[in-house]
């Protein structure tokens, strides 16, 4: 048993030390490990979500005029299209038919349906073919550059 | 003074006369005859009238609301003449144009007077045909009726008569999810039917088809009814040559990939109808991919025996659904793991989405009867699939690296755990 | 005049710092008993931290709570992470209070002086229950929506105040988006404020009155409080903190499906594992006892359990007097295999 004494032996000593320095490595290394994630955390995510409802389409430059593109809305395609007039609508991509995805056709100057030739008119209605039921139309907000689509 | 024996005579020579102008035929229809329209709001003296006689001869008063010619301000006199001003039998005056009630081969004449005159019709509703008349005389009814058969339709054995409701409304017995109903009445009737030949089974066999569920399960207006194949007032089955062109009207794009097969020459040389022979007429069921190939319920079988360059092309076909099938399975098996282990799966469910779109198109593509071509649309699919999969393997790979992750700070904080216990009995050991 | 100087004249722990050199901690064969409280504590000081931090993303509305939970859990970096980290060692918070229930109760931890941190115990034994009651409604998925339906359905079953707690707990007659604000409100704010006011008692009476040791038991010897004790808790908390991590990460906590009021239950329905006893002892009660409802009975005779636990100070006169009556060990015992029956026939028996 050792007594705590002024002539602790030197091994003791440098025993002591070198355990309070990886003590102290092992604290500091701890706190990393605890630091890293949560800063991590707290950085904000990269998301094209502004709510869980909408989302960012699209640049506004990007959507000519005749001209569509499919994205996706709370985990479904959607479609934001340019009427020949220029104005900037959305719609659900999703055929009512048998839900095969839409697209737009320059050629026809409005949405059609590959799988059986369904025909919607620019404002979702079905102009001929199978399918039983418009596409519903979202809101279109464009803030700066952005084309905002939200559900509803 | 009255003579009883002469007072009797003229009361039986009144009573006569009456029953006689009653129930007597019609008067010869005057050509272009000029209608009398009553006020509406006005209740008229044959409504007044015939309210208060009872039983059979009240009906058509009652339901005068419920007519849609009332909504027209054509009341009674506005099809059967008269004077609607005067009281009692002076109503019934033929020098009014008094017709009465038609005789039951008379009837479509009856209506198509007025109907059949556009510039009448101009006058109420400018948007109705006015040719429902020239359509029934084609019909098989119209022909039938011309020949002497009183047992075909009329024009009110489906439109009704008093009231004759707007067809439009959902009481009408022609408002569009009602058709069926209504042509079942003499159609799905054995004993009526059996001297002309006509099966009745085609209400109980559309009532179970793709269309007959849409119409009348789910109210889809856009499914047909009878009247959409056949034809409303030139009502007759299409006939084999002509009954894809039916189809095609809606079926466009179906139509548009058989006539690329070689079947469309074949049929054709063989006299066969094209959509119905695989599909059905009535009993038209959701197709399934058991229809294409060399399974039981294959419509292929029908004239391709096994070992043929047809059948094999069938197979061939079916193989490529498969195989799209068998990719889309396995990436949502992919995916459903990921997602249920809390990973972002949604890019890659749209990925699935595709998958399943290009199947779908591979499933119409498949009447052009061209395996290369199926193949083509499938091949998009699978790569689509493809995608979600990877997308799927990829979020799982994310948990791997999560569990190194886990290996450094555990160590770390092993480490940590040591060095406490390690400096726990150095004090021990200076504090004695 | 360093840099302890400067503090201790500005905020005085000189006192304080003698008083805990002072401190020492008994030693005996039943001294692992001790580490309960702190174990409760790291857990409590875990859900702090990781609590805060998932507050930053997430939203309590209907439309927003699960999408913001899954917003979490796959786009923030680490939230997978601080998420399972939040459920886990809420679940060992629970676990570990139940245990240091055990370990006061059976040590006779609550007699004389110590009546007082008892109570204190026994309220935060409360809101460690109502804190894992209000959380898991949280992400509002059908679990957790249908397990809160059941557990404020059995609280309507209390005589006579029942309909108007259940009205006060859901924000009206049926759970809605009214339901998540209030449980919301009551998880992050008023819970804390509770419990901090609480905790800081429990705590303080703790250090006041030092560590209790089992009446009849032979101490061996004490350690310092600080530093050999602290280091050893220290080491428990450490090792917690790693199985923590290893367990966050191999079995994440699962998502679920966004609930959907309008769908029908769900078969299997329970509530938490911690809930299953009272749960399951409802279940099997007769529709009817005595001419009153069954439910109820057994809601008031739980209420009757918690209130008892409460007083069990007042009510061991033995403990008080320095004597261990095997009574009240036998009777802690039978609540104990009651609990841990009425859980295992739960699970088995299942729905």
């Amino acid at each position: 048993m050792d007594v705590d004494e002024v002539g602790e032996r030197p091994q003791r000593i440098r025993r002591r030390t070198f355990l309070d320095y990886s003590f102290t490595a092992a604290l500091a290394a701890l706190a990393g490990a605890v630091l890293y994630p949560v800063v991590n955390f707290l950085i904000p995510p990269k998301t094209k979500e502004v709510t869980s409802q909408s989302v960012v389409a699209a640049k506004s430059a990007a959507i000519a005029a005749n001209s569509g593109k499919i994205f996706a809305l709370a985990g479904k395609p959607a479609i934001v299209l340019r009427t020949p007039d220029g104005e900037l609508r959305a719609f659900t991509a999703v055929c009512t038919h048998l839900a095969c995805t839409v697209q737009y056709r320059s050629d026809f100057q409005h949405i059609w349906c590959a799988c059986h030739d369904g025909h919607y008119d620019l404002h979702g209605q079905v102009l001929a073919g199978p399918p039983p039921r418009p596409l519903i139309e979202y809101k279109v907000t464009v803030k700066g550059d952005d084309v905002i689509v939200t559900k509803a | 003074m009255i003579r009883p024996r002469a007072a009797l005579l003229v009361l039986l020579v009144a009573v006569a006369a009456g029953a006689l102008t009653l129930t007597a035929g019609p008067i010869p229809l005057p050509v272009g005859g000029r209608v009398r329209a009553a006020p509406a709001s006005a209740r008229d003296s044959c409504t007044n009238c015939h309210d208060g006689l009872g039983g059979r001869l009240a009906v058509p008063a009652e339901n005068i609301p419920y007519d849609a010619h009332t909504r027209s301000e054509l009341r009674c006199a506005g099809c059967h003449g008269g004077d609607p001003t005067r009281v009692g039998m002076d109503a019934h005056d033929p020098a009014a144009g008094f017709r009465g009630k038609p005789r039951y081969e008379q009837i479509p004449q009856f209506c198509g007077r007025c109907h059949g005159d556009p510039a009448f019709m101009r006058r109420f509703n400018p948007s109705l045909p006015t040719d429902q008349l020239a359509r029934y005389l084609t019909s098989q009814h119209g022909q039938r009726l011309a020949k002497g058969d009183l047992r075909v339709a009329v024009c009110i054995s489906c439109h009704g008569v008093h009231p004759v409701r707007p067809v439009n409304e959902g009481t009408s017995p022609v408002f569009s999810t009602n058709v069926p109903a209504t042509c079942a009445r003499c159609h799905s009737d054995t004993a009526r039917m059996k001297p002309y030949g006509i099966p009745t089974t085609q209400f109980a066999e559309y009532r179970e088809s793709v269309h007959g569920q849409g119409l009348l399960r789910r109210g889809n207006r856009q499914a047909p009814a009878c009247n959409d194949c056949h034809g409303n007032h030139g009502a007759a089955p299409p006939g084999v040559a002509s009954v894809a062109n039916v189809c095609a009207q809606c079926h466009s794009a179906t139509r548009d990939l058989f006539v690329r097969s070689p079947h469309k020459r074949a049929f054709d040389t063989l006299g066969m109808a094209e959509c119905t022979v695989c599909h059905g007429t009535h009993n038209i069921a959701f197709p399934t991919d058991v229809m294409l190939g060399q399974e039981k319920g294959s419509a292929c079988l029908q004239c391709h025996p096994a070992g043929t360059a047809g059948l094999n092309a069938a197979v061939g076909m079916r193989g490529s659904l498969e195989e799209v099938k068998g990719a889309i399975t396995q990436a949502e098996g992919v995916l459903k793991r990921a997602s249920s282990a809390g990973m972002d799966v949604t890019d890659a469910r749209l990925d699935l989405d595709e998958a399943t779109s290009q199947l779908i198109r591979a499933r119409a593509v498949t009447h052009t009867a061209n395996p290369p071509e199926v193949q083509k649309v499938t091949a998009v699919g699978i790569t689509a699939a493809g995608r979600a999969r990877a997308a799927g393997e990829a979020a799982l790979a994310e948990l791997v690296f999560r569990r190194r992750g886990l290996g450094v700070s555990v160590a770390v904080i092993a480490f940590v755990a040591v060095l406490l216990w390690l400096k726990l009995r150095e004090l021990k050991r200076t504090s004695g | 005049m360093g840099v302890r100087d400067w503090l201790n004249e500005r905020l005085r722990y000189e006192a304080a710092e003698t008083f805990l050199e002072k401190k020492e901690v008994p030693v005996h064969r039943y001294a692992v008993s001790y580490y309960t409280g702190g174990i409760t504590l790291f857990f409590f000081l875990i859900q702090v931290f990781t609590g805060l931090l998932l507050l930053m993303y997430y939203r309590p509305t209907s439309d927003a709570a699960f999408e913001s939970v899954r917003l979490i859990i796959s786009k923030v970096r680490f939230g997978w992470l601080i998420r399972s980290v939040h459920v886990w060692s809420g679940n060992g918070m629970v676990a570990a209070v139940i245990l240091h229930l055990l370990a006061t109760f059976f040590g006779r931890a609550y007699r004389k002086p110590r009546e007082l941190t008892w109570i204190s115990g026994v309220a935060l034994l409360a809101i460690t229950l109502a804190f894992a009651f209000t959380g898991y409604l949280l992400p509002w998925n059908t679990l957790a929506y249908f397990a809160t339906q059941v557990g404020t359905e059995i609280a309507g079953d209390v005589p006579l105040v029942g309909k108007a707690l259940l009205v006060l707990l859901r924000g009206g007659e049926d759970i809605t988006e009214a339901t998540l604000s209030r449980f919301f409100g009551i998880h992050v704010a008023i819970l804390p404020a509770l419990i901090t006011l609480l905790l800081g008692l429990h705590l303080l009476l703790v250090q006041i009155h030092g560590m209790s040791r089992p009446i009849s038991v032979r101490v061996t010897g004490s350690e310092r409080f600080f530093p050999e004790f602290m280091l050893r808790d220290f080491i428990v908390w450490v090792a917690l903190l790693g199985g923590l991590a290893v367990i966050a990460t191999l079995v994440p906590w699962p998502l679920g499906e966004k609930a959907d009021p309008l769908a029908p239950a769900p078969a299997g329905l329970r509530p938490e594992w911690y809930f299953l006893f009272m749960f399951q002892a409802l279940r099997m009660l007769p529709a009817r006892i005595l001419g009153l409802e069954g439910e109820m009975v057994g809601v008031t005779l739980f209420a009757i359990a918690g209130v008892v636990l409460l007083l069990v100070p007042f009510l061991d006169r033995w403990a008080a007097r320095e004597r261990s009556h095997p009574l009240v060990s036998i009777l802690g015992v039978v609540a104990l295999a009651f609990a841990v029956v009425m859980t295992a026939l739960a699970f088995l028996t299942g729905l």
